[in-house]
């Protein structure tokens, strides 16, 4: 089938079975692989992208579901040149080891602050905990995504 | 796993969807896929064609009326979340909604899916029994309603047949004096829970306790209610000695699964400690 919706701004277009997940599509037909795939099955969160605004686990939907949506992913969280304020704030704060988790990390950060940009820290752990990391333990994520909420006020 | 090859159609409208979930045998519906889809990657499931109800708009109100709370099957967690009037409408479905899963899985879930996919685990199937709620169903011969006490057969189980689709879920109207809580107990935030309690009850003139209504969640192997509960609260004061007899006669009724995540003995004490907390909270 063919499918066909935008990407971090940009229309793109794929050819594919339905069978295919949104995430695999990103990865493997359009070749942004800064979505990381970790579960396959919805509990890592990890996939994490932003469809029409909202966070979705890419893992648990059909690319042909995301027929004309707006799709963005960490590589459209910022130019090429230029961390986001979100982004800066994980680097000051360590709020990263090995980085697989990142992505998700930040694609569920940026949909919280951009829908609530005063979420307090309870708030932030509680999105969050829809995100596995198994090296920082949290709290450096946390702080660095209640930094960020400076860059996101109205 | 990479999910099984099946073929897939988006009906615009609910006519069209179930004319061809009933073209193939072992024809699924798809809404926001949060169970459906790890169920395929899992390859517990490869029905040969997913029928998505993404375009068909008219399954998405939440509407009221004088005798019931109304919800299209495409209704999400997060709109439940969003909506203004449904707290004051029917505090006990939004209490218990606000434990389903994570963000991101909130934004993609839906009723229709979470009935059809029927864990004895989920909140709503448990709030659907507690509350006598009526699923409406239609199928290519028409449409049916049918009482959520009697569509729930089992795990993962319901009187669903392949042709038919759930457009809505009906509630009874709630009266705002109602008395009622949720407590539910899960290893981690967002996981399925090992236990859960809903509950509501109705207070006369005198004080005493009327129309109790005890469901249980993830004790069980289908959501239900516990008229052994319900019996030691009827007729009288919802206070420490009837909580307690309440909590008894629960545990007693009970028949909670033993898997790896916990075991029958467990889950049946945890249940039991989970009502003496929501008819606390009720107080």
């Amino acid at each position: 089938m063919k499918v066909s919706f935008e990407l971090n701004g940009r229309p793109v277009q794929a050819e594919l079975e339905p069978r295919m997940t949104l995430a695999d599509c990103i990865r493997h037909e359009l070749r942004q692989t800064g979505t990381h795939v970790g579960c396959e099955h919805g509990v890592c969160g990890a996939c994490t992208v932003i469809v029409d605004g909202a966070a979705v686990r890419s893992c648990l939907m059909l690319a042909v579901q995301a027929e004309g949506a707006s799709v963005t992913t960490v590589e459209g969280l910022s130019d090429a040149e230029k961390l986001s304020p979100l982004q800066a704030a994980f680097r000051k704060h360590h709020a990263l080891q090995c980085g697989f988790c990142t992505p998700g990390m930040l694609t569920t950060a940026h949909a919280l602050l951009t829908e609530e940009p005063q979420a307090d820290k309870a708030r932030i752990r509680e999105v969050l905990s829809g995100n596995l990391c198994r090296c920082t333990g949290y709290i450096a994520i946390v702080d660095a995504v209640y930094e960020a909420r400076a860059a996101y006020q109205k | 796993m990479k999910l099984p090859a099946f073929d897939y159609a988006a009906p615009a409208t609910v006519a069209e969807a179930v004319r061809l979930l009933g073209s193939r045998p072992g024809a699924k519906a798809l809404a926001g896929g949060q169970s459906l889809i790890p169920t395929l990657a899992f390859r517990l499931a490869a029905p040969p064609l997913l029928v998505d109800l993404r375009k068909i708009n008219e399954l998405r109100h939440i509407a009221f009326d004088a005798n019931a709370v109304r919800l299209g099957a495409r209704v999400r967690w997060r709109d439940i979340e969003d909506d203004g009037q449904l707290g004051a409408a029917h505090p006990l479905l939004v209490a218990a909604v606000g434990h389903v899963a994570h963000y991101q899985i909130r934004n993609r879930g839906t009723i229709g899916g979470s009935l059809a996919h029927a864990d004895p685990a989920a909140e709503l199937p448990g709030i659907a029994v507690t509350c006598d709620a009526t699923i409406a169903i239609t199928a290519r011969k028409g449409e049916r309603t049918i009482a959520a006490a009697d569509f729930f057969t089992g795990a993962l189980s319901t009187v669903l047949a392949d042709d038919e689709l759930i457009t809505e879920l009906r509630l009874p109207a709630w009266p705002r004096a109602r008395r009622w809580a949720f407590e539910e107990f899960a290893r981690r935030r967002g996981d399925f829970a090992l236990a859960g309690v809903a509950l509501f009850y109705d207070l006369d003139a005198q004080g005493y306790v009327r129309n109790a209504h005890i469901g249980v969640i993830g004790a069980c192997h289908r959501p239900h209610r516990v008229p052994q509960a319900e019996a030691a609260l009827n007729g009288r004061r919802c206070d420490a000695a009837t909580i307690g007899t309440a909590a008894k006669a629960l545990q007693t009724a009970l028949e909670p699964p033993s898997d790896l995540h916990a075991s029958a003995a467990y889950r049946r004490a945890l249940a039991g400690t989970l009502l003496e907390r929501a008819l606390a909270a009720t107080l």
